[in-house]
Parts: structure tokens; sequence; C-alpha cells
């Protein structure tokens, strides 16, 4: 299923895995081992946490090695975006290209 | 997931031009019109027909919108269903686009309305308790170097 809004806001309302995921996209792509040294929690409890994200599709995983690399999606917070006040902005910059379009044609 | 038939929320705008009805109408029917202030397309005035409207790609979408015309009222009113394509586009929005025309003293009265916005969407967003807005508005400049 894809992640919905819902889905997304109780993923980020943890506070550690949000700052998992602001470390993400801030720093780029990190190892488990570096996420751990600054989460405050031990590696099984990140690694559970980046499961998380993972699911909400909110961050990618790629085994290098003997360690994992976490990278964050910033694309996944599409649901969040607030559709509604986007389309009001384009529909009427659209209604000003009609009536540019409107004067400019023939009766 | 439920899915009731809980009321949906809309973008309406509306705007009184000193333009007839019939020219209004040829700029919201006519391809070569269209093309000019709203987007690409391969619209035609007919119901069922599907088209897309075809605007330029970014990170976040590929651009195009799937379209289906649902009501053709010559002069007066024009509905097609307005859904962003695309693996990320807009969660799998689906709303309908509609054009009502009313001639007035002075030319015309054009009101559109785009319907079926889904409302727990909107509730979530304006979820301040959790200080999200200050987190979306920490992102921003993260998204806007992927643009």
């Amino acid at each position: 299923m894809r992640p919905n809004a819902t889905q997304l806001f109780a993923t980020l309302g943890d506070p550690t895995r949000r700052a998992l995921f602001e470390r993400l996209c801030r720093d780029g792509e990190q190892t488990v081992r570096v996420l751990t040294d600054h989460a405050g929690v031990s590696q099984p409890a990140v690694s559970k946490h980046l499961g998380v994200l993972k699911r909400s599709g909110l961050v990618r995983d790629r085994r290098l090695g003997r360690e994992v690399h976490y990278s964050a999606r910033p694309n996944g917070l599409a649901p969040l975006i607030d559709w509604m006040e986007l389309y009001s902005a384009f529909w009427h910059d659209r209604f000003d290209r009609l009536e540019t379009l409107l004067d400019r044609m023939e009766p | 997931m439920t899915s009731t038939a809980t009321a949906t929320r809309s973008v309406v705008i509306e705007r009184d031009m000193p333009h007839p009805a019939e020219k209004i109408w040829r700029a919201l029917t006519e391809r070569a019109l269209i093309d000019q202030w709203l987007m690409s397309t391969d619209f035609e005035p007919v119901v069922g027909r599907k088209f897309n409207f075809r605007a330029p790609a970014n990170p976040h979408w590929n651009g195009v919108t799937d379209c289906e015309v649902l009501i053709v009222e010559p002069y007066t009113r024009l509905a097609y269903s307005w859904s962003p394509s695309g693996e990320d586009a807009a969660g799998g929005m689906r709303t309908t686009v509609t054009w009502t025309l009313t001639p007035t003293s002075g030319g015309t009265h054009v009101r559109m309305e785009q319907s079926g916005f889904r409302p727990h969407e909107e509730r979530n967003l304006q979820g301040a308790n959790y200080g999200w807005q200050r987190f979306v508005g920490a992102l921003e400049g993260v998204l806007s170097n992927l643009k």
C-alpha cells in the first residue's frame, strides 16, 4: 500500500525517528553505526526505527560489505504536500493567463 | 482501510470576465487555445474521451495528468476528471474539474471548481501541535536542492 499522510505522521511523530530522518536529509548517506553514535539509543533500536522509516518510503538502504548504508528519500514526503494550496495557486495563475488569451482573441 | 463517503473539499475560483460565453468556451475546449493558457493536451469535447494534460516533468512528478471528459454542455458547463499520473504523484489523488459559465450584463461569470480533495490529508497538515510546519519548513531547503 502506498504510504499516506496518516502513516507518515505516525512514522515521523516519534522524535528518534524524526531525528534520524532529518540527519539523513541533512548529511546524506550514513551507516547504521554512525547513526547510532548520534542517536542516543542502541543499535538494534536504531535499526528498528530505520525499518519503520523504510516501510514508510522515507529512507532506502543498501548493503556495502558488512555495513548497511541508509539515505533519505525526500520524495517520500509527497503525501504531506498541501495539494489544495498548490492547486489554488495554480488555477489563479491559469485564470490570469486565460484572461490574457481572451483579450488577444478575436471577439 | 475504511473508505466511507465522507465529504471532500474543493478549490473554487470565480471571476467575471468581459467576454461572451461562446468565446470563453472556445478557450476552454479548443486544443490550440488550451495550450496557450493551461497546458499541452489532446483534449476533445466528447463525453467519455480520455486525455492528458502535460506539464514539464520534475523530480517529484512526470508532469502528466490523466483526465476523462465527464460533462459537455456547450457554452455552459464542462467537467473532466483530473488525476496526476505516475508513481509519486499526489498519493493517488482523484479530483474533478468543473467549469461553469453564466452570462452576466457585462460578459460572463466564470467558475472553476476542482473537487474531490480528501479531507484527512488537510486535517493532518494542520497538526500544529506536533510542530509539523516547522519541521516541513526545515526540510524545504533540502527539497529545493533536488529541483
